[in-house]
This record gives structure tokens, C-alpha cells and sequence, in this order.
């Protein structure tokens, strides 16, 4: 049963386009990564599908209700987590999540089940102010007051931009957790190692949404040869060389190797003894690609 | 790397705010034309630190030399060799590209003559000739931070101090920021940088991980990797820092 419809959306801001012609179902109980950078429009998709931007046309259904017409009815259905400006940092952690209870007519009494596991990590620091905490913490207040009126849907807009990786473990710990209350997640991230955390991605870019698959067929479609490549000495002055290889389709640093694809297969020995030739090439070998590999090659125009 | 001067010595580094110790006791070197990226959980005392070495604060105690510069009485002389960019600030949102470049050459002191080529040179390496008036808040981010970066080493620094520089962007802008800190780093500037992406941290010649205050691991990627038998620097990251 697909908790998210949306069908043809588009949205544009005066003469710039931030969507275009989107659609996608989501499933019950599915986490949902949209996978994209800044600028893709992932906010933008967000904010309509809660409600609280119109789509300029298209349209979209959250548990089955219209989002411009219903819109009163998808806010008790869906808890959303903005990329910022969900806390009140004047409040203490105890009064914002009062604060979104009594808004949405319920008490942390009520629901506390739900958030327990989230809100017992940070019921400690029930006093201070939310100003005042790390930034894990605050992302597990905001989680927290996102999640306390028991919603259908949880739509939460980088959850984990600018948090250190021990906390994003444990933030995806708990999305874990919630998924097990039947509850549907629409996530999005700037970080691709996060799409292999996710039932199934989309990945967008300026706009459009690029692929949808699992995690471990997103990829499945990446055609080109691919190799990893790294040098004994300077991976960058081996990756400008690289570039004027005339196979070369696409050259660019994955950490300590180089990712190299080609526009067609040479023939093995032409390319072994040329890549010999690089004087500095120290192991060279066929990969696979991976979520990131495929990002780039599906990316329409790298600037 | 180029050679083995060492361009950053520090010597039980210590730096208390009351009873709290945000560094305690860091003692570590960075070689000239170095990447040495600086990692640690939010909170572990990385920013604290990074103040210190970029002479906008003093430490309690330990012995600090920044490019042969001392951290207590030469601070302003480090200032004038250091670059830094952070993602949070660092151009002007209401000033143009070309404005931006010229700003900070002339707090630096650049002679006039040499700005406007310089500009050129660097508008056009990055391909930004056509759109040098347009003004910062205009313009998509990956263009800001790689103009950021740009504007941190113009003045070619001996080091150059990132924190936090990247996020948000696409994948391709991500690896042309990086071959432009590797190009800098090819030209003989150091480069010190904080990251919470540990596939960056990848990119980097040696890492440094803080926690609670304490550097617990300093090598190569390679290295941390084999010394705690994982395969990226993420598993390495999430050992060091949740075995307190």
C-alpha cells in the first residue's frame, strides 16, 4: 500500500524551477532515502508534501489525503523534521516538546512509548534550554518532537547534515527503531554512504529525480568499464594524466584511489600497457560501481 | 609532501575554561605541503584547538609554533601567514565575486597591481570570468566554496586552516574542491582541515582523531585502517570515538 503518491509534481520559485515533473510511491513501513545536494529540490518536495508549500502543479497524497486540499488532516498524520528552525532554542527541552504535544492536542504522557528510547537520551538535560545543547542532542529533541503525536509519516529534511558520524549511527539506530511501529520515513541526505541505510533511494539532482531503486540495484545500470586506480606517489598529478587518456571517460579521487571509466572497453593489454606507462601507477584494478559512481554518471552536466 | 619541514609544532597543548579541559595536552607535528586532517566527534575540542593554532586565542599552556611563529607573543605575524575558510563564514553574501577576491587581498596587503592579475588568473581557472560580478548570495554553493577556498590561499599563505569546508554539495563539486586543496598542497601550502564526511578524511596524507579533549589516534588513513583491522575510515572513526 503506497503511504506517498506523488504524481507529476512540479514547483517553480518566479523563473528558476526546483521541481520538475516528480513522481514516486512510497510504501507503508518503507524508509524512503532521497539522496541529492543542495539545490535539488529535496526541501522544496518536502515542504509541499507536508503541506505548507503549494505545488505549482501535479499533485501528491499522503495516506491518502490530497496535500493542497486535505491539508488540515495531513498535518495530524505526518510529524515533520526541517533542516532547521524546529526548536524554539529560547525553550528548554522539557517545554519544546510540551510545546509540540499541546500544539498537536495530545501529552508527552500520552505517546511517551514511542519517543521513549529517543528522549531518555537527552531527559537528563531536561532543563537546559534548547540553545544550549550539542548538536546530536538537539536533532534527538527535534526527532523527539517531530514523533509526539504518534504520526503516520515521518518526514525529516537532513536529519544528519553537519552531525559526527558516531551520532548519525545513532540517529539511524532509531529510524530503525520507529520503522518497527509501522511508522512510514521519507529521509533525506546530502551523504551517499547513507542510501545503503534506506529500503529504497531516489536520487535528485537539480530538480529531477535521476533513479529509484534499491540500494543494491541502484547501480546496476553503471555500463561503463570502471577502475580503481592509485598512484605511489601523487594521486593528483596521476589523475590529471589520466583525463588525457583516450579512453578516459571520467577521472575523479574516491579517498585513496582514483575511479576511472571509460568510454569503451581497449583492448586489455593496450590498456595494462598504458597504464604502465604512468609511471607512478601503483595498484590498478576492475571495481564495481557504487552508489556514488552512479550518482556521477547520471548527473546531466558537471560544470 | 614536500620535504620534512615541520610547518605546525605542538607540545602539550592545554587549554582549560574553568574546571573544563577542551585540549588536554595535544602534542603533535604537521609538515609543510601536508594534508592533515583533524577529526573528532562535535565537542571533542577541535575548534577550541584550531583558535589556538590560528591565533585568536591563547592556550593555558604548552609550547606552539606556527610556521617558526609563537602562538603567545607573535600572533599577529601568524595571522598574516595563515588562510582560513569555514562553510558557516567566509565571503561576503553582499559584495560581488570580484569584490570578495579584492577585499581580502587588500587585508592582506597585496600590492594593487598584483591583485587584479591574480583575479584574472583565478577567475579563470575556476571559470568564473563571466559571472565576476555577480554577488555572493547569488551564486550556488559549490561555486561559493570553491571561491572560499580560493580566496584562503590567495595570498598564498604557509597554511591554510579549513573547518567544516564542504557539505551540501554534489559529488563532482565535492572531489573539484578536494583537487583544489590537493593542487595547493602539490604549490607547497599546508592544509589543515576538519571534516565530518570520513570519506574526505580519506583524501587526507595523515588524520589526527580527537576525543574528549585527547588526541587517541594520529597516522596515515592506511595505517588507522590496518592498526584497527576496518575497511574505511568511518569504522575507525566510530571505534576511536565510542570507546570511552
Amino acid at each position: 500500500m503506497s503511504v506517498i503518491e506523488l504524481h507529476k509534481v512540479s514547483k517553480h520559485y518566479d523563473d528558476t524551477s526546483a521541481l520538475e515533473d516528480v513522481s514516486f510511491d512510497v510504501d507503508k513501513g518503507e524508509i524512503f532515502g532521497l539522496i541529492g545536494p543542495d539545490g535539488a529540490g529535496k526541501t522544496s518536495l518536502f515542504r509541499i508534501l507536508v503541506s505548507v508549500l503549494l505545488p505549482s502543479s501535479g499533485s501528491a497524497m499522503m495516506c491518502g489525503h490530497d496535500v493542497v486540499k486535505d491539508y488540515r488532516k495531513i498535518r495530524t498524520l505526518v510529524g515533520y523534521m526541517p533542516g532547521r528552525f524546529s526548536l524554539y532554542l529560547d525553550l528548554s527541552v522539557e517545554e519544546n516538546l510540551n510545546f509540540y504535544a499541546t500544539v498537536f492536542g495530545t501529552s508527552i504522557e500520552k505517546n511517551y512509548d514511542l519517543i521513549k528510547d529517543i528522549y531518555a537520551q537527552i531527559e537528563p538535560f531536561r532543563k537546559r534550554r534548547a540553545g544550549n545543547l550539542s548538536g546530536g542532542m538537539k536533532q534527538k529533541l527535534a526527532l523527539s518532537c517531530a514523533l509526539i503525536h504518534r504520526p503516520e509519516v515521518l518526514v525529516l529534511d537532513e536529519p544528519t547534515t553537519g552531525v559526527d558520524a558516531v551520532s548519525r549511527k545513532e540517529f539511524w539506530d532509531l529510524l530503525y527503531k520507529i520503522r518497527q511501529e509501522g511508522i512510514t520515513i521519507l529521509v533525506s541526505t546530502p551523504y551517499m554512504d547513507e542510501a545503503s541505510r534506506c529500503n529504497r533511494v531516489g536520487l535528485m539532482q537539480k530538480g529531477k529525480i535521476l533513479k529509484i531503486d534499491k540500494p543494491g540495484l541502484i547501480t546496476k545500470d553503471f555500463h561503463r568499464p570502471l577502475y580503481s586506480v592509485r598512484s605511489t606517489t601523487s594521486n593528483y598529478r596521476l589523475l590529471l594524466k589520466l583525463r588525457d587518456y583516450q579512453w578516459c571517460h571520467s577521472a575523479w579521487l574516491f579517498g585513496q584511489d582514483i575511479h576511472l571509466s571509460l568510454t569503451g572497453e581497449p583492448a586489455v593489454t593496450e590498456f595494462e600497457n598504458t597504464a604502465r606507462a604512468w609511471d607512478d601507477t601503483g595498484d590498478i584494478h576492475r571495481i564495481e560501481a557504487g552508489v556514488e559512481d552512479t550518482f556521477i554518471e547520471l548527473m546531466p552536466s558537471t560544470s | 609532501m614536500n620535504g620534512s619541514e615541520d610547518i605546525i609544532v605542538v607540545k602539550d597543548m592545554v587549554k582549560k575554561f574553568g574546571d573544563f579541559t577542551a585540549n588536554d595536552h595535544l602534542s603533535f607535528t604537521v609538515k609543510k605541503g601536508e594534508i592533515f586532517g583533524f577529526l573528532g566527534a562535535n565537542g571533542a575540542g577541535k575548534t577550541t584547538a584550531i583558535r589556538i593554532l590560528c591565533g585568536l586565542s591563547y592556550p593555558t599552556s604548552g609550547e606552539i609554533r606556527i610556521d617558526g611563529l609563537d602562538v603567545y607573543h607573535e600572533r599577529d605575524r601568524i595571522k598574516r601567514r595563515i588562510g582560513y575558510m569555514s562553510q558557516k563564514f567566509s565571503l561576503y553574501e553582499d559584495l560581488t565575486i570580484r569584490e570578495n577576491i579584492r577585499f581580502y587581498a587588500g587585508i592582506f596587503g597585496m600590492k594593487r597591481k598584483k591583485i587584479v592579475s591574480r583575479t584574472n588568473e583565478l577567475l579563470d581557472k575556476l571559470g568564473l570570468l563571466d559571472v565576476q560580478n555577480r554577488l555572493i548570495r547569488d551564486i550556488p554553493l559549490g561555486w561559493k566554496q570553491k571561491l572560499a577556498f580560493s580566496v584562503a590561499v590567495f595570498h598564498e599563505p604557509s597554511i591554510v586552516f579549513l573547518d567544516e569546508p564542504t557539505g551540501g554539495v554534489d559529488p563532482v563539486t565535492r572531489r573539484q574542491f578536494w583537487e583544489l586543496i590537493s593542487d595547493s598542497s602539490e604549490r607547497g601550502i599546508t592544509v589543515f582541515v576538519t571534516t565530518h564526511y570520513m570519506d574526505e578524511a580519506e583524501y587526507c596524507d595523515r588524520v589526527s582523531v580527537m576525543v574528549e579533549g585527547r588526541i587517541e589516534a594520529l597516522d596515515s588513513p592506511a595505517e588507522l585502517k590496518r592498526q584497527y583491522k576496518v575497511n574505511d575510515m568511518n569504522s575507525v572513526f566510530l571505534k576511536l570515538a565510542r570507546a570511552r
